[in-house]
């Protein structure tokens, strides 16, 4: 192993340490915000958009998905792609039924 | 005879096999947990209003929180002992890799704790429907962690001794080791707030 | 780079030299090498189709002759005196269904041809992760074991269909919760399989086989495998949300309120069996596909080296197969149009699938114009592969009716439902299947299958097919019921086209007598058949054309082949040959 490689990886794990530092603060931030009692609505956004933020975090860096390769992009767009049409339609479609009562 | 591309990354792609193969196996783990939280949304809200159980009522969030913080924690060790690996620092993996399973047990305990109090009194997931997709999706969730945790186990004892032969093919898999103990990190990680707090 | 270039130096440095003999159990029962692993996949599917059929057969009695004791089998049936009772009917159909699925047809088009084809197709030593490949084949195998016993559980076996609807799945006896364990089992089967098939084909493959030069069977594994992979984790979480609403008693798919024989049910309700629904047809739509893109495949190849030319419009059947397989994924609810769908829904639902059937022609009308002023041989695969091409046809387009909402009020649940979806399967899928075998038997064991006893299978089978799934249209299109244990007798507005089912249910018997000649032909040719070199159908493609005469040892060849053209270089203008092996540099 050079010595450069070396050094990336001790720049890395102080990554690491910072997203660990975010991770936390998020985690507590999340639970206080759910004890102020917002309206459902928002609090699901608010909820889901610090979970979200979090789990970027985890994949972005602990999974090295910030510089991956180009088949595991791809592979990952066709996944997502299909995730978000497997939770949208079958609620959508329930929307829909109740709209023709 | 030698499959290629087992240690060595192919030039095209870029990847090593088992690197390629764990990313398509979580690729089929999202659309798992996204059935079952696709389940959650139908079923919430096909609900007739108020008829909805929600979380807070039954479930103990400061306990939840502490299990969030502790499989955040064990990600990050899972990450150092692969980058310890890739400084040939091998006391330094084992270390963290301890560290790593040590969290786990933590994880799986505070569970089991949360777990016996609700059928303590008398919460099953017959009880009603959330109660029902809490203990489905959890108990999937908890199994992914045991899972994850037989193979860290494994890496930690048995199969380190690979690193003394073939060092470059047990960073490896302790890459895609990590990259699965990362994605069952990031579902508790939206598991705590939509089962928890909402 | 400097990476890149490290971990190929350590690579080479540790290559395992073990060449000491395997024993027989590693050699023969937990091999790991992906040719036996073919193998074993193709005999235990082939077995489970006879057995599937077998149950059709039983039914098709049934339907004929209502309430009269079976003969042959009856003393099976002691309890009802020979009766195919119907709890048994249902049961015979549930299963019928689940084993040509799930344990037949895929496990043959994609594990056994897969496994067995593609690494050679791609010039590869073997699948990526031969170990995951042992554990797929051993997965699916113990699935089916508990399929098969659950016949001997408590109330028989799985009743509601084989799509295993809620409420009257949550509710059945013993038999459907062993259904739902031996499918987690066939799942994970399926999974493995398909991660594994991805990585071989994006990593293994030999020097120089870039995309566009792929055969055209490796591209239809490829886009199978990536709907395996991601469709069927819906099917996995609906099964263990079924087994908790049998086992823990939850209730994911009970409606509050629900009253079975005049008993309220006792539980907390507030679920939804359509929630059920969806997550099963995301999965099962594309299964129709995981069930058809390999015998696109196969034909292609037969039909390629028949008619000693290229494919016509290669390429864009590459892109029509990818786009069928990313369309596949949102066109399920035209299962659904019968449950109250709203008016968005249904009208998204009609557009996909009308979109969905462009491809499928795409790839269709290739195949056929490929036939044009070809010189072809009549080989017994191609006899398969010709028969598949207006077979899968009649399926395709007796689809589209179903596909629009307002004719499938008419037509839904209806035998034309059955009709069209077997002709797509049985004569479409399963000739593929035929077509593969008699064209892939040289290569595994070294001789061909004979050619008379080939026409022999061939000609009746064709004949009593049509003879079964054509009645079924015109008695679907009278409003004749699907699942009815007696075929409709006790309906007055069957009673014009009743007569078809003697002459239905006569076809079935005949089809599987017309079978024998298959397995004689099977068991006779690997002992007796003609020899054949290692390319008796002079074929382009590396399986053929880069190996040495079988049995291959494992690791498939001796040294890797080069690819330097595409697949199908028949006939090329100015070739001393009529046709030019893609490891071949120049035309010599």
């Amino acid at each position: 192993m050079s010595t450069s490689d070396a050094e990336s990886i001790r720049k890395q794990t102080r990554s690491y340490i910072v997203v660990f530092v975010t991770l936390m603060v998020m985690t507590v931030l999340t639970v206080a915000v759910s004890y102020f009692h917002m309206p459902v609505g928002l609090a699901i956004l608010v909820a889901l958009i610090i979970a979200s933020f979090k789990g970027s975090l985890v994949a972005a860096v602990f999974m090295h998905l910030s510089h991956e390769r180009k088949v595991i992009y791809w592979v990952l767009l066709v996944t997502v792609i299909f995730f978000i049409v497997l939770m949208a339609i079958p609620s959508i479609s329930q929307w829909d039924q109740r709209m023709i009562r | 005879m030698e499959i290629p591309y087992n240690v060595e990354a192919r030039p095209d792609t870029g990847l090593f096999n088992a690197k390629l193969g764990i990313w398509l196996f979580l690729a089929s783990e999202v659309m798992l947990f996204g059935a079952l939280f696709s389940s959650y949304v139908l079923l919430r809200t096909g609900a007739p209003a108020g008829t909805w159980h929600h979380g807070r009522e039954f479930l103990n969030v400061p306990l939840a929180t502490l299990n969030t913080i502790i499989l955040i924690a064990s990600s990050v060790t899972m990450v150092m002992s692969w980058a310890s690996l890739k400084l040939n620092d091998f006391k330094k993996y084992r270390m963290y890799m301890g560290l790593t399973l040590l969290a786990g047990v933590g994880f799986l305990i505070v569970k089991g704790f949360e777990y016996a109090h609700k059928f303590e009194i008398g919460l099953f997931p017959k009880s009603n429907t959330f109660l029902a997709i809490y203990f489905t999706l959890t108990g999937l969730h908890g199994l992914h962690v045991i899972g994850g945790m037989i193979v860290n186990g494994y890496f930690l004892g048995p199969g380190s001794k690979m690193f003394k032969t073939e060092p470059e093919r047990f960073t490896n898999r302790i890459e895609v080791a990590g990259l699965y103990w990362h994605f069952v990190d990031l579902v508790w990680i939206f598991l705590f707030p939509t089962l928890y707090l909402l | 780079m400097a990476l890149v270039d490290e971990r190929v130096a350590h690579g080479h440095g540790h290559g395992e030299a073990h060449h000491h003999e395997l024993g027989f159990w590693q050699k023969y029962v937990f091999s790991q090498d992906h040719k036996v692993i073919g193998i074993q996949y193709g005999f235990t599917a082939l077995c489970f189709l006879l057995f599937g059929f077998t149950l059709m057969m039983m039914m098709r009695w049934s339907i004929a002759y209502p309430n009269q004791p079976i003969p042959l089998v009856g003393w099976l049936l002691k309890a009802s005196g020979g009766i195919i009772a119907p709890e048994l009917y249902n049961q015979l159909g549930a299963m019928h269904g689940t084993i040509m699925v799930f344990l037949g047809i895929v496990p043959l088009a994609v594990g056994a041809f897969g496994n067995y084809i593609v690494p050679l197709q791609i010039g590869a030593p073997d699948m990526a992760f031969p170990k995951l490949n042992m554990a797929s084949y051993w997965s699916y195998f113990v699935g089916g074991v508990i399929m098969l016993s659950s016949f001997f559980a408590p109330g028989g076996a799985a009743q509601s269909g084989w799509t295993s609807y809620p409420p009257l799945s949550d509710i059945a006896p013993t038999g459907q919760t062993m259904w739902l364990f031996g499918m987690l089992f066939l799942i994970i089967s399926s999974v493995l399989g398909s991660m594994n098939f991805l990585v071989t084909i994006i990593q293994l493959r030999a020097p120089g086989l870039t995309w566009m030069r792929l055969p055209f069977f490796v591209w239809a594994q490829f886009v199978t495998s990536f709907l395996l992979l991601l469709a069927f984790p819906a099917l996995q979480a609906a099964a263990v949300l079924q087994m908790m609403d049998r086992l823990a008693g939850t209730s994911f798919f009970l409606p509050s309120g629900l009253v079975i024989s005049g008993q309220q049910l006792q539980v907390a309700g507030g679920g939804s069996p359509l929630l059920w629904q969806h997550l099963f047809w995301f999965l099962a739509h594309p299964e129709v596909y995981v069930l058809i893109l390999p015998a696109f495949g196969i034909i292609a190849e037969v039909i390629a080296n028949n008619t000693r030319k290229p494919l016509w419009g290669y390429r864009s059947m590459v892109y029509a197969v990818s786009f069928l397989g990313f369309m596949s994924f949102i066109v399920w609810a035209h299962h659904m149009f019968m449950t109250g769908m709203g008016t968005v829904m249904s009208t998204f639902f009609q557009t996909t699938t009308m979109i969905i059937s462009i491809p499928s022609v795409i790839v269709l009308t290739a195949l056929i114009i490929s036939l044009w002023g070809a010189s072809i041989r009549y080989t017994v695969p191609m006899l398969f592969a010709l028969a598949f091409l207006p077979m899968f046809a009649i399926g395709g387009l007796t689809g589209l009716p179903l596909g629009l909402a307002p004719s499938d009020i008419h037509l839904h649940d209806t035998l034309y439902v059955i009709g069209h979806f077997h002709y797509v399967v049985a004569p479409g899928t399963i000739f593929a299947m035929f077509a593969g075998i008699y064209y892939w038997f040289p290569k595994l064991t070294g001789r061909k299958m004979s050619t008379l006893l080939g026409q022999i299978h061939f000609w009746p089978s064709f004949l009593f097919m049509n003879g079964i799934f054509f009645p079924m249209l015109i008695q679907g299109l009278a409003g004749v019921q699907r699942r009815l244990y007696d075929g409709g007798a006790s309906y007055s507005h069957a009673q014009p086209v009743l007569h078809w089912n003697a002459f239905m249910s006569g076809s079935a018997w005949l089809l599987g007598l017309s079978q024998i000649a298959f397995i004689i032909n099977l068991f006779w040719s690997m002992k007796k058949g003609e020899k054949a070199g290692n390319n008796p159908w002079e074929a382009t493609t590396l399986e053929w054309a880069a190996t040495t005469s079988p049995p291959l040892a494992h690791g498939n060849f001796v040294e890797v082949p080069t690819v330097h053209r595409g697949p199908y270089d028949y006939s090329l203008p100015g070739a001393s040959k009529d046709f030019v092996p893609q490891h071949q540099l120049q035309e010599a």
